[in-house]
């Protein structure tokens, strides 16, 4: 079967693949193969991550009716070359009580967390490095690297403030990677499967023009909100930026970091986020797939990226809006609301799974959904009473 | 509830970035090297050298009566007097500086040097473009580097300017008068008399004292 | 005993005998750490991809920050100037040399083939997953309910009780 020039144009990083791999000699295809995938990822979203920077501080600024970067190049956009050539000669400054094995060692290891977090997120059609079966675990299980790396940049430091933000950074991906995890449960109960390749086939059909996203039923509407959510915290962003809360502990884990070593941190940072609204992308949002049927034309990759733009863009927006909570709210937000609702969005999705499909199942579910949203909110309203509490061990 | 607080902050945000685009009004920064905000006249950082005419040497009207450098908190003022004379100001023969530095990365801008100078002649200046690539020669400022014409003066600050030039007018009109005076009681007197010893005893301002003190 | 296999036993091996040997108690968490990634590697390398990843999320995700924590808040930060080798050194090694013999012993004087690869080395996630919902549902019940009783008993240990303290 002789593939149309949409398909052509579809798998052409596949085909170009395969035709540079097929130069070599057969003993090392399959390494070469691994390391241009690898190559690529790491070209391609270090390339995000410039263009994102730019956006960003544009966007940031004309939010607070400013102009943001616009000397380098064309509009600006070419600032994170500059920035790259300055942080690459700035002086690399170690603290003299600092440990230095761990403190070289901390950076590496986050960027190094939030790289492997790519292995398994389907950018296109047949586009995944690694199609693990257990590829959401991997996804996880790298994740909780980025707890390491940022308690060994924290403690290394010897700063107080290091520390602090350390401390603050841990204690918060912890409590919300909990819900993060709840929230996408749901689409693996759906799936039956917890390899991100096979998830992503199953929302690429589409009713009349409509897709088969799991966005479009309550539990997976439900389910984004709260993992965008917590992926916000997971990722430090703000509102939920306190680990680097510029006013009260400067710039949290980091504060000890320059030149290279701090752009790395930046880097994981923006890298740990992509990851994160990849893998929204591929549990809600149907991965490369088109949102409506006949844009399938449009090559999967290009839908791809186009969804983590927007899911970028949002980040953004809501990052110069909202400003940062405080620790009590954040953690009161991750155990009494996030949590609940998770679990919730759990049941209904379970309940979806039973019910027979038509207007009462999606009523129902959305019923389940929104009463309990509705009272758990209020309850975070009223439960504002401030009294002193004491920790007997942290004292 | 349901976060409708979060939505209309979206929507004001989204309403400002959209704007910006529109209408330049919203934007409050300017676009610093080519556009610049007016200056406020009250604005000062750094002191200069009052000079007047055209010659910066022979107008500077500092007679290095060490005061500024004495007061000087940070001590950032280095006076170094001459041992011969020229005209001031106000025409009477004075001591002029040799040598006037100020370090500028010491100078704290608090501007008593201008309030203790009895000469008029450090004020302080409105240049903020200052960057240098060496920071310890090119921010030492010579008495050249800090001579600045009395129609800059003008310039930057117009109304302390004008109250200045006044003040120096009526001094003059009084020294000329003097001068006069002791032109007109000349041939009455000895003619040999100093010209030199005759300005000194008219002088009225404090400066033996402040130079002994 | 392919290179890979070489390599990650040694990076395990080294990192444990770090955990053992460093001074800084932040140091041998940090080696532990890096022992435990080794094994989680060994396990992906033998197909086994759950197990794996899960060693990688419990072990280094949160028992080594749980570590940590522990040392963080109970122990000075300054470092000891004590030798490693404790007083009985000699019977704790008698006693882990001991344990190693057993465990060998018992390996290979088992009926379970072993030095060969089992033919089904892919431990997909499903099978595990259906044998936890099946036939082992009660002990894994057991052990949800007596892991909330400790976070319960965890969360009454830490908060203070105005009253009680008043």
């Amino acid at each position: 079967m002789i593939p149309t020039p949409v398909q052509q144009a579809d798998q052409i990083f596949v085909t170009l693949q395969h035709r540079l791999v097929s130069y070599l000699p057969a003993a090392f295809q399959s390494v070469a193969d691994v390391i241009l995938s690898v190559i690529a990822i790491v070209l391609v979203f270090a390339l995000l991550f410039a263009v994102t920077t730019v956006l960003e501080r544009k966007g940031l600024g004309r939010i607070q009716n400013r102009y943001g970067p616009n000397r380098v190049g064309p509009a600006g956009f070419f600032q994170p070359l500059a920035d790259g050539v300055k942080s690459l000669t700035k002086e690399d400054l170690v603290p003299r009580t600092a440990d230095q094995m761990v403190h070289f060692m901390a950076p590496v290891l986050l960027v190094l967390a939030a790289f492997l977090a790519y292995a398994v997120l389907p950018v296109g059609r047949n586009m995944v490095l690694a199609n693990l079966n257990a590829g959401i675990l991997f996804f996880f299980a790298v994740g909780t690297l980025v707890e390491l790396a940022v308690f060994m940049a924290g403690w290394s430091s010897r700063n107080k403030y290091s520390l602090l933000g350390a401390m603050r950074a841990i204690a918060q991906m912890i409590s919300y990677e909990v819900p993060l995890v709840l929230a996408s449960i749901v689409v693996i109960m759906a799936a039956g499967s917890l390899s991100t390749v096979s998830i992503v086939d199953m929302q690429t059909g589409y009713s009349g023009i409509w897709p088969h996203w799991f966005l479009f039923t309550p539990w997976g509407i439900a389910g984004f909100i709260l993992f965008m959510i917590a992926a916000t915290a997971e990722s430090n962003r703000s509102p939920f930026d306190l680990p680097e809360g510029e006013s009260e502990i400067i710039a949290g884990y980091y504060i000890e970091y320059s030149g290279f070593k701090f752009a790395l941190f930046f880097l994981g940072e923006y890298l740990g986020m992509f990851a994160t609204s990849g893998l929204a992308i591929t549990l809600f949002l149907g991965g490369w797939a088109a949102p409506f049927s006949f844009l399938t034309w449009i090559p999967s990759y290009l839908w791809f990226f186009a969804k983590l733009l927007l899911l970028i863009v949002i980040f953004i927006w809501i990052r110069g809006t909202l400003p940062r909570l405080r620790m009590d709210q954040l953690m009161s937000f991750a155990w009494q609301f996030m949590l609940p609702m998770t679990l919730i969005n759990v049941f209904v999705a379970g309940v979806w799974h039973f019910m027979p499909a038509g207007v009462i199942r999606w009523g129902v579910c959305a019923l389940v959904l929104v009463v309990p949203a509705f009272l758990l909110s209020r309850g975070l309203k009223q439960g504002k009473k401030f009294a002193a509490r004491t920790y007997r061990f942290a004292e | 509830m349901f976060g409708e607080g979060i939505l209309k902050g979206l929507a004001e945000t989204a309403r400002n970035f959209l704007g910006s685009y529109v209408s330049k009004n919203r934007l409050t920064t300017v676009q610093y090297p080519e556009e610049r905000l007016p200056q406020i006249e009250a604005y000062r950082n750094f002191p200069f050298l009052v000079y007047d005419g055209d010659d910066w040497q022979q107008g500077l009207r500092c007679v290095s009566c060490f005061i500024c450098e004495k007061e000087c908190p940070p001590k950032c003022i280095i006076i170094e007097k001459s041992t011969d004379k020229k005209p001031d100001a106000v025409g009477k023969p004075q001591f002029y500086p040799k040598v006037f530095n100020i370090d500028v990365s010491v100078c704290m801008s608090c501007q008593i040097c201008v309030e203790v100078c009895p000469f008029d002649a450090i004020k302080m200046d409105t240049d903020y473009e200052l960057s240098t690539t060496n920071r310890f020669s090119a921010l030492l400022w010579d008495k050249h580097r800090l001579a600045k014409s009395n129609e800059h003066y003008h310039k930057i600050h117009p109304t302390e300017a004008a109250a200045v030039d006044a003040a120096l007018a009526t001094e003059r009109a009084k020294v000329a008068a003097k001068a006069k005076a002791a032109a007109e009681a000349k041939p009455a007197a000895a003619p040999a008399t100093n010209p030199n010893g005759a300005s000194t005893t008219a002088a009225d301002k404090p400066v033996p004292t402040a130079s002994e003190k | 005993m392919t290179a890979t296999f070489l390599i990650l036993a040694a990076i395990t091996i080294a990192g444990t005998v770090a955990a053992m040997a460093m001074r800084n108690l932040i140091h041998c968490v940090l080696a532990l750490t890096l022992g435990f990634a080794g094994l989680a590697a060994l396990y992906l390398q033998l197909g086994a991809q759950f197990v794996g990843l899960t060693q990688i999320l419990v072990y280094v995700g949160a028992v080594a920050i749980l570590a940590v924590f522990v040392i963080m808040m109970t122990q000075h930060p300054t470092q000891t100037t004590e030798s490693i080798f404790s007083s009985f050194w000699f019977s704790g090694s008698l006693i882990a040399a001991l344990v190693f013999a057993v465990l060998g012993w018992a390996i290979h004087s088992s009926r379970l083939p072993y030095g060969i690869a089992p033919p089904h080395a892919e431990a997909a996630v499903q099978p595990i997953g259906d044998a936890l919902m099946h036939k082992y549902v009660l002990p894994l019940e057991i052990m949800g309910l007596l892991l909330t009783a400790a976070l319960i008993g965890a969360v009454v240990l830490a908060i203070h009780e105005k009253r009680r303290s008043a």
